[in-house]
């Protein structure tokens, strides 16, 4: 009994881990995406930041550097999506794409040039990480029956990445529904016309959304680099950034709603790991592949509205023209 | 003063032009900052690409996946679909060719073969492309976003088909068994050989003349039929196209299923033509290359001939020079697919204010138009 209660433990506290660098991802595109602004380059946005913040790390020696240009990192590439889709009102969809594609290769090219190692950065050693934090008690509450190890295995021990991005879903809740900023973002988000006529600037707010974004898939990509793996390896977000779109669409860019979308795929994902080669007695063994694509699968069902419906901001996609 | 801002030479030549030369100007100085002089990795990358037999046949082997992506990309653009898909309809179009082969009496003739994996890989390539389509045509779900969804679900179903459906009995490589000798797409240098010729063996197969049929296809298709000009009217104009008569929702499940289907065919240069089995990843990068491909070939199927040339030889030439060079990649290839992606699509139009305001004529005094201005 529990054995099973620490295998369910331990899947959870995996769940967290994956579903981290998610809902920081998830969080960047509901800003842009409720500014009216399609953000497919959170891909690229947080492969970039994971290759600025190991280099730095590997480099200075301290996490925080690397988590500071990482996020300097993603925001320039944000105003870079700012520049093409707002100031020159190109297609949100190929700048985001040109976004993801560059990123791919410039991380393996300029990896390659600084560290000889075949496109990797150096692996980190533990000062220049994030490290697991051990909450206060942590060991003596573990005898607890229950909370105590729900307490020692699944809210201690995290970095201090993991307890940000949970911290930050509260806070993005407030910004979006409760602050005048809030307020005009998801106005220009529906309707920029109006907000227009109102006497705001449509450029500057989307601007200041997708930087928002920028930051947020910063401290995502220093996560994948720095805290939840110790360097940087091609490709290593590994779609986690279409898997964050994924989940904007299947929280309908709710920040609550889109958190738990994030741990369910998290979970998910964490299951499909747990369950490689297990035998379910009655079932027999479920295909890992299938458990991975179900995060795909349920997004499609639910975009083409088999179950609920999922309604974008109304002027997501679109450039705003000010003269018609 | 007001300038006229419908310069064909501007429009047409000057800002696409101005638009490579950037993505070029760029590169460049990604290799400036990894410290690799541009003019000699060009020679390098060039010698690669051209300078001997084999690697010509190469070029020209790349250039027919880029062809085949491209035309694809570019027949969804027409209609103002944005197909993002290529590499999961490419990688399931590779199941479509290989079931084809795998499934038929091996003993059969190459006539049999070769029309039967064609036919399969378009039928995978565009029934991938059909489920994105029926969804946005008839569910109202956004075509890129499924199409995205849909490269990974494609990814998913072909590491389960390959590792527990076809792998090879006894191997531990999700890899199918060989395909029956009779099952290959001719080699280009065994058919020169047939004639007399001797060229060096190199990976192209005659597949490369079906992109170039492909190719002839597209634009006979885009621009003589009445499909095509549905097509076409419909990326232009949607509102206006429904006004003539046009259903949009069919036209949106015909082009994807072509373009599906073109993604589709990368498998026969890839499986059919070379690999002759069906391997793992044989797809990637081709998808997302089509895309760079169709933007620099402005949609055109000759100038997506033209680009696809381009990024053969840069795909070709970035083995040679990664060979060459300690500390660079082929990975250079996508970096330029990115700016170029970047320039020719999202900046698009960057130059076009500054240059219509240099260089375009002063507009001569219309007659009054009435109330619009």
């Amino acid at each position: 009994m529990s054995d099973v209660f620490l295998t369910v433990l331990l899947t959870l506290d995996a769940t967290i881990r994956v579903s981290s660098p998610l809902i920081l991802a998830a969080m960047a595109g509901l800003f842009a995406e409720r500014s009216g602004v399609v953000d497919i380059g959170l891909e690229g946005k947080m492969l970039a930041s994971a290759f600025a913040a190991a280099s730095v790390a590997a480099v200075v020696g301290s996490p925080w550097a690397g988590l500071g240009v990482a996020i300097i990192v993603s925001c320039g590439l944000a105003m870079l999506h700012g520049f093409a889709t707002i100031t020159h009102r190109g297609d949100q969809i190929v700048s985001g794409m040109a976004i993801n594609i560059l990123v791919g290769g410039l991380t393996i090219i300029l990896g390659l040039a600084w560290f000889h190692q075949g496109g990797l950065t150096p692996a980190l050693n533990n000062e220049s990480r994030f490290l697991s934090i051990t909450l206060p008690y942590a060991e003596q509450l573990a005898y607890i029956p229950v909370l105590g190890p729900i307490y020692k295995e699944l809210i201690s021990g995290h970095n201090i990445l993991v307890y940000a991005a949970f911290a930050v879903v509260p806070m993005v809740w407030w910004v979006v529904f409760r602050t005048r900023f809030g307020l005009r973002l998801r106005a220009v988000g529906e309707n920029p016309t109006a907000v227009d006529t109102a006497g705001l600037s449509v450029i500057k707010l989307r601007y200041k959304a997708l930087l928002i974004g920028g930051v947020l898939c910063g401290v995502a990509g220093a996560y994948i680099a720095t805290a939840h793996n110790a360097q940087f390896t091609r490709d290593m977000t590994a779609g986690q950034g279409y898997i964050a779109l994924a989940a904007l669409i299947f929280g309908k860019w709710r920040p609550l709603t889109v958190m738990l979308a994030c741990l369910l795929f998290g979970f998910l994902d964490a299951l499909a790991v747990r369950l490689q080669g297990v035998v379910i007695p009655g079932i027999g063994e479920i295909p890992v592949q299938f458990i991975e694509a179900t995060p795909y699968l349920l997004t499609v069902i639910l975009l083409a509205g088999f179950i609920g419906r999922a309604i974008p901001p109304k002027a997501s996609g679109m450039a705003y023209v000010k003269e018609r | 003063m007001k300038r006229d801002t419908r310069i064909t030479w501007i429009n047409r030549l000057l800002l696409p032009l101005l638009n490579i030369l950037t993505a070029f100007a760029v590169t460049a100085i990604v290799f400036w900052l990894i410290d690799v002089n541009p003019i000699e990795a060009a020679e390098v990358l060039l010698y690669g690409a051209f300078g001997y037999e084999e690697g010509i046949g190469y070029t020209i082997y790349y250039t027919t996946n880029f062809i085949f992506t491209g035309l694809a990309v570019a027949v969804a653009f027409h209609a103002g679909l944005f197909n993002i898909g290529g590499e999961g309809q490419a990688y399931v179009g590779g199941l479509g060719a290989g079931l084809a082969i795998l499934f038929l009496d091996p003993t059969l003739g190459a006539w049999v073969f070769i029309p039967a994996s064609i036919i399969g890989a378009l039928l995978f390539g565009g029934l991938w492309a059909l489920i994105p389509a029926y969804l946005q045509a008839y569910r109202g779900s956004h075509i890129v976003i499924t199409t995205i969804m849909f490269n990974f679900l494609a990814a998913s179903l072909m590491v389960y088909v390959m590792v527990h459906v076809l792998r090879e009995t006894g191997q531990m490589t999700p890899q199918s068994e060989l395909f029956p000798t009779n099952a290959w797409m001719p080699f280009v240098h065994d058919v020169a050989a047939g004639f007399g010729y001797s060229i060096e063996a190199s990976p192209l197969n005659l597949s490369v003349l079906l992109a170039l049929v492909c190719a002839v296809l597209v634009w006979f298709f885009l621009w003589q039929t009445r499909w095509g000009y549905a097509i076409r009217a419909t990326g232009k104009n949607g509102t206006a196209a429904v006004y003539g008569g046009i259903k949009p929702k069919r036209i949106i499940i015909v082009v994807m299923c072509i373009s599906g289907a073109l993604a589709g065919l990368v498998s026969v240069n890839e499986l059919v033509g070379y690999q002759h089995r069906l391997i793992m990843d044989f797809h990637l990068g081709y998808g997302f290359g089509g895309i760079a491909v169709a933007l620099m070939g402005r949609n055109h199927p000759l100038g997506i001939i033209v680009a696809a040339l381009l990024f053969g030889t840069l795909y070709q030439g970035g083995a040679e020079l990664a060979f060459e060079m300690s500390g660079i990649s082929r990975d250079i290839v996508v970096v330029m697919q990115g700016l170029v992606i970047l320039f020719c699509g999202a900046l698009e139009y960057m130059y076009r204010p500054w240059l219509i305001r240099n260089l375009a004529p002063v507009k001569q005094q219309e007659a009054p138009t009435g109330v619009t201005a």
